[in-house]
């Protein structure tokens, strides 16, 4: 019996290849999704790249060379400290992106996992589905200010300032943007249940959660792809935007959002300032939605017909 | 339908207790200390005057029943007696009052909520008088010029953060142009031609910021919602039964398309009043938004508690005219 399950394994893994394929040749044709997959991917490269290249460090303070304009040696100007803003907006980059990419891994942890054991499971169906809606009520900006403003000092105090703020930021926006990942693995996961290859995985004799891993998960993989790309995209707004606020990381470790922020008492004197972080970020948002859309459209069985 | 409506409001009080006691817990059981800010001269038992004067020195759940009480009864039984002119009782109640300044949470709330709701109410509407026709020619006409560029530019006003868009039209109105202030002057009275033009130069660019992003939400679902329905059978025989182009789009596709995009709309409402939060703040208007920071900031709990939570109810409230406006406009959706 225990036989069964192997044809079936081999049976999937030539299909999930052509799966991926598949989403490439159908995320080919989508203009906007290609475009923003080379702008996301030049941005990452910049950001993680350009530093070796242009090696100034971006918490030199050079007293003597601020407010500067654009020139060689400082491609983007300088801050009022005559901090290089080249440096510091790829050194935000590398944070604004980091924080995006974990608190989309968090979310969509949480999220998959609440998805698939309420779509799975008939008992814990109701009372996950309640506190997903209980999460849903929930004011998130506010909360998401509030809580960092209570819990700042004292993880900052545990783990260093840095690294303190970053798993605050991290988990806080994690923890408050899984609903929707959860309700849409949810209905995928309701639709895939009561097909016969799951009854046949079952009656073979495999265990309930290989059958989740094996045959459940990699059936919801698309609706859990799309969530990802728009999870990384509103992290990141978040995070600019709790930065934004004064109450994100703080300057001394900037991100997009803090330069942006630290940026605007100086519109007067060096309106580049707020232009090249916020740029920035808009960029990012707006290349990853459309890596979103592309997929979206990509996966949509609908878009096929046409 | 009314079964439906009762029973949803039923559900939502649980649902807002449950609210109210995460923001409460959070808030009260959080590790810092209220007094923190305060001189280290003040002796121990000064310190623990002030404490008790704050109400801290009361365990928590009991804490949190006046706070509900106050909340719940006697806020509401104020208003009430403010609206009437009628005392109930001795017109004497405990109200939640805010440690910054002393004065009852809601007055400041009152005081706040006209700013608020102009600039952010305004740009609402107009996003959603835009966004339906945009929404409706760009579906109509799916990829012509007009779809293109329309699309493109939803995307990019529902990508680019409010703060930024507000920060660029700032640089470039108010600091090269200088046609329009870059601050809300709140102290503004309005009682002569010159000062309402004032007033309205003032609120353009918030308006201005907060109407393209919605512009941007709304005409992306009108469009999807529109092209759904261009293309189902009932279309075809409208337009086989000889009944004119223009009949056919605004009466029957867009009649039907406008279903799930007023959920949306209803949806939209409370994120609308947390998303303006970053916008009050980029042009200083003080309404709701810069009295949570502040509140935030200055670590006033009983303002933020309050402020959180209605902004909780609002979006529960919200979600339940969603939910029966949808089982009204779509008579295939039966709830019983």
């Amino acid at each position: 019996m225990t036989d069964a399950a192997i044809p079936t394994t081999l049976a999937t893994r030539p299909k999930s290849g052509n799966f991926w394929l598949l989403l490439w040749r159908q995320f080919r044709a989508h203009p906007g999704g290609v475009a923003g997959l080379i702008v996301f991917s030049f941005i990452v490269v910049a950001v993680y790249v350009g530093p070796l290249i242009h090696t100034i460090d971006p918490n030199k303070i050079d007293i003597k060379a601020k407010n500067q304009g654009p020139s060689l040696a400082h491609p983007f100007g300088t801050d009022n400290l005559g901090h290089d803003m080249l440096a510091q907006v790829m050194a935000g980059g590398q944070i604004s992106l980091a924080v995006g990419m974990t608190a989309m891994s968090l979310a969509l942890l949480v999220g998959t996992l609440v998805g698939v054991l309420s779509g799975y499971s008939k008992k814990l169906d109701g009372p996950l589905m309640r506190v997903t809606d209980l999460f849903l009520a929930l004011p998130l900006l506010p909360l998401l200010l509030v809580i960092i403003m209570l819990f700042r000092d004292t993880l900052r105090a545990a783990f260093g300032p840095e690294t303190g703020i970053f798993i605050l930021i991290v988990f806080v926006i994690g923890i408050t943007s899984w609903m929707h990942t959860a309700r849409i693995v949810r209905g995928d996961v309701l639709a895939v249940k009561s097909q016969e290859f799951i009854l046949a995985a079952k009656s073979s004799g495999m265990r309930e959660y290989r059958v989740i891993l094996k045959h459940i998960l990699p059936n919801v993989m698309s609706s859990i792809m799309v969530s990802a790309t728009l999870g990384i995209a509103s992290a990141i707004i978040t995070e600019s935007a709790l930065s934004f606020l004064g109450l994100g990381f703080p300057s001394d470790f900037p991100t997009w959002g803090r330069l942006l922020f630290d940026g605007a008492n100086f519109l007067q004197i060096n309106p580049s300032r707020v232009l090249w972080p916020g740029l920035a970020i808009s960029l990012t948002v707006l290349s990853v939605n459309y890596i979103g859309d592309a997929i979206r459209d990509a996966l949509d069985p609908r878009a096929l017909k046409h | 339908m009314f079964t439906f409506t009762i029973r949803r409001l039923l559900f939502a009080i649980p649902t807002l207790l449950a609210i109210s006691f995460i923001i409460f817990a959070l808030l009260d059981l959080a590790p810092s200390d209220p007094l923190s800010d305060l001189p280290l001269t003040i002796p121990p038992e000064v310190r623990e005057q002030i404490r008790a004067a704050m109400g801290l020195d009361q365990p928590f759940l009991i804490r949190y029943m006046k706070w509900l009480q106050q909340f719940f009864i006697n806020e509401p039984l104020n208003i009430f007696e403010q609206l009437t002119g009628l005392t109930i009782g001795t017109g004497e109640r405990m109200r939640v009052l805010s440690w910054a300044t002393r004065s009852p949470v809601v007055d400041l709330i009152v005081q706040r909520l006209p700013q608020t709701l102009w600039v952010v109410g305004l740009s609402y509407l107009f996003g959603v008088l835009l966004a339906i026709p945009i929404g409706v020619i760009s579906a109509y006409r799916q990829y012509s010029i007009f779809d293109q560029i329309g699309t493109f530019i939803a995307m990019v006003g529902y990508s680019v953060p409010t703060f930024f868009t507000g920060v660029l039209l700032i640089v470039v109105f108010s600091s090269w142009l200088q046609w329009f202030p870059s601050i809300y002057d709140t102290n503004l009275v309005v009682d002569s031609w010159s000062s309402f033009v004032m007033q309205v130069k003032q609120m353009f660019l918030p308006v201005l910021v907060l109407t393209l992003y919605n512009t941007s939400q709304i005409s992306r679902f009108v469009r999807a919602s529109m092209l759904d329905n261009l293309h189902m059978d009932y279309v075809r025989t409208a337009r086989a039964k000889g009944v004119k182009e223009k009949v056919v789009l605004l009466v029957h596709v867009l009649r039907n398309s406008l279903i799930p995009v007023v959920t949306v709309i209803a949806l939209g409402v409370p994120t609308i009043f947390s998303g303006a939060i970053i916008t009050e703040q980029v042009f200083r208007v003080n309404g709701l938004g810069q009295l949570l920071i502040t509140a935030i900031q200055g670590a006033d709990i009983p303002l933020v508690q309050t402020l959180t939570f209605i902004f909780a109810v609002l979006i529960v409230l919200f979600n339940l005219i969603a939910d029966v406006l949808y089982g009204i406009l779509d008579p295939r959706i039966r709830y019983d």
